[in-house]
């Protein structure tokens, strides 16, 4: 069987991991690369490195965080942040990331899904959306760290970037990222019964039945989050004990 | 000596730093001379099907792999890429494992890609040793290979395929070990003892 993957997900600026309530207010968290090795002794499934503020100040994704980390973790991981072009994709793979999570620069330019599932393949094609719900069930999309909105919807936005070629949709709730008020579990599951790829789960974990509704009721396939790890208020083994607990399947 | 062969593909430097995990320094090149020369040689690969066969044909690799006598592991792409055709960008591959690359067949409530941690079972050969029925591994796939007479491990999306290959000297795993945690890792120490 397929497991429901666990995600930690590092927020890093300047070369350390920070987490935004709301995206705004950062509170310092360490550094990423030790962070990334114990999360993966600790049985993460996943680690997504998040270079936040790139796209709002037009830096590039910094490869040196990206070369450690991959010497020091044996599971996959993620990278997003500053992803404009094809060349800075097969710069963050060679570093040794396995996908590459591209949000701003897709919505400017969808043509870039398209392309980096031709050179690259889909799988390593994660399509982030930050999305905020303007009304019950109406989602927008944001670009720049969900400083700027868009005239995309979040489930059209969503199936379009399947059409072009993405491997994997990581939706973040902009409306629950940071509050610890549990994931948007209704916009989860419509994403799940509308696609036919991978969405995992984004913003709003604060206890461990969070996660459980996430693949229960929103189905998703993996959840990601940051701080209820980071500040040791969930600890994952025990996460995935209550996950098998309650009959889903974790590695 | 363990040579990573060098190619337009993504994964390359995974690969090495799993290696190195293992306390073994490889040579990362795509210099005939060397690879041919090498104890072991992995074929790694992120990537897309047909664009990588052209840059393998192009470059001369692909006869090169062909005829390669010591341990070959095959990896992801790199797997698809030693079986016979590709239904990604419909392209005739190298031929080692005699069996096509097909594409998943959506059906209700399975995702494509296959992404994430499945389980192997049937675990036959060398390759296998020590590893447990129903461990783990990490898979990130939207093709696969059919079960086959060369399979020696297997796995379950939509329908049983082939999660692990062996033919005489080539092995391959469509999973990655270098990302499979530990278990990934006595796959990789079974293929450095070969």
């Amino acid at each position: 069987m397929l497991a429901k993957r666990i995600i930690p997900c590092l927020d890093v600026k300047d070369g350390k991991t920070v987490k935004g309530v709301n995206f705004v207010n950062f509170r310092d968290a360490g550094d990423p690369v030790e962070m990334g090795k114990q999360y993966s002794e600790a049985g993460a499934d996943e680690l997504v490195f998040l270079d936040i503020t790139a796209s709002y100040e037009g830096r590039k994704t910094f490869v040196d965080v990206v070369k450690r980390v991959a010497a020091n973790v044996s599971i996959p991981f993620t990278v997003g942040g500053g992803i404009n072009e094809l060349s800075d994709v097969d710069k963050l793979l060679n570093a040794g990331a396995d996908k590459v999570s591209i949000n701003s620069a897709a919505l400017r330019n969808p043509q870039l899904i398209t392309d980096i599932a031709k050179n690259f393949g889909s799988q390593v094609c994660v399509v982030a959306i930050d999305g905020k719900e303007d009304a019950p069930g109406d989602w927008t999309c944001y670009i720049n760290g969900g400083h700027k909105p868009t005239d995309k919807k979040l489930f059209d936005w969503a199936r379009e970037a399947q059409e072009r070629g993405a491997g994997e949709i990581l939706f973040t709730s902009m409306s629950h990222d940071g509050v610890k008020q549990g994931y948007p579990n209704d916009a989860l599951l419509r994403l799940h019964n509308e696609l036919s790829i991978p969405v995992i789960a984004s913003g709003g974990a604060g206890k461990m039945e969070d996660f459980k509704d996430a693949f229960l009721i929103g189905q998703a396939d993996a959840a990601l989050a940051a701080s209820v790890f980071h500040f040791g208020e969930i600890n994952i083994k025990e996460l995935k004990s209550y996950l098998k607990e309650n009959g889903i399947t974790v590695r | 000596m363990v040579a990573v062969i060098k190619y337009n593909a993504g994964n390359i430097y995974s690969v090495v730093h799993a290696l190195r995990r293992e306390d073994v320094e490889p040579l990362v090149t795509d210099d005939k001379q060397l690879v041919s020369k090498a104890d072991k040689v992995i074929f790694p690969g992120v990537g897309e099907a047909s664009t990588t066969m052209d840059y393998l044909r192009k470059n001369g690799l692909d006869t090169l792999i062909k005829g390669l006598r010591q341990p070959v592991l095959g990896i992801c792409l790199g797997m698809q890429l030693m079986c016979r055709h590709s239904e990604e960008g419909n392209v005739d591959c190298l031929g080692i494992f005699d069996t096509p690359i097909k594409r998943f067949t959506p059906v209700e409530r399975e995702k494509i890609p296959h992404m994430g941690w499945n389980q192997l079972y049937d675990l036959k050969s060398g390759l296998m040793k020590g590893v447990k029925e129903d461990s783990f591994v990490y898979f990130v796939h939207s093709f696969y290979a059919p079960l086959c007479k060369e399979t020696i491990a297997k796995t379950d999306y939509i329908e049983p395929f082939s999660a692990s290959l062996n033919k005489e000297n080539f092995y391959a795993t469509q999973f990655h070990p270098e990302k499979s945690g530990d278990v990934g890792s006595i796959i990789l120490k079974n293929f450095l003892d070969l």
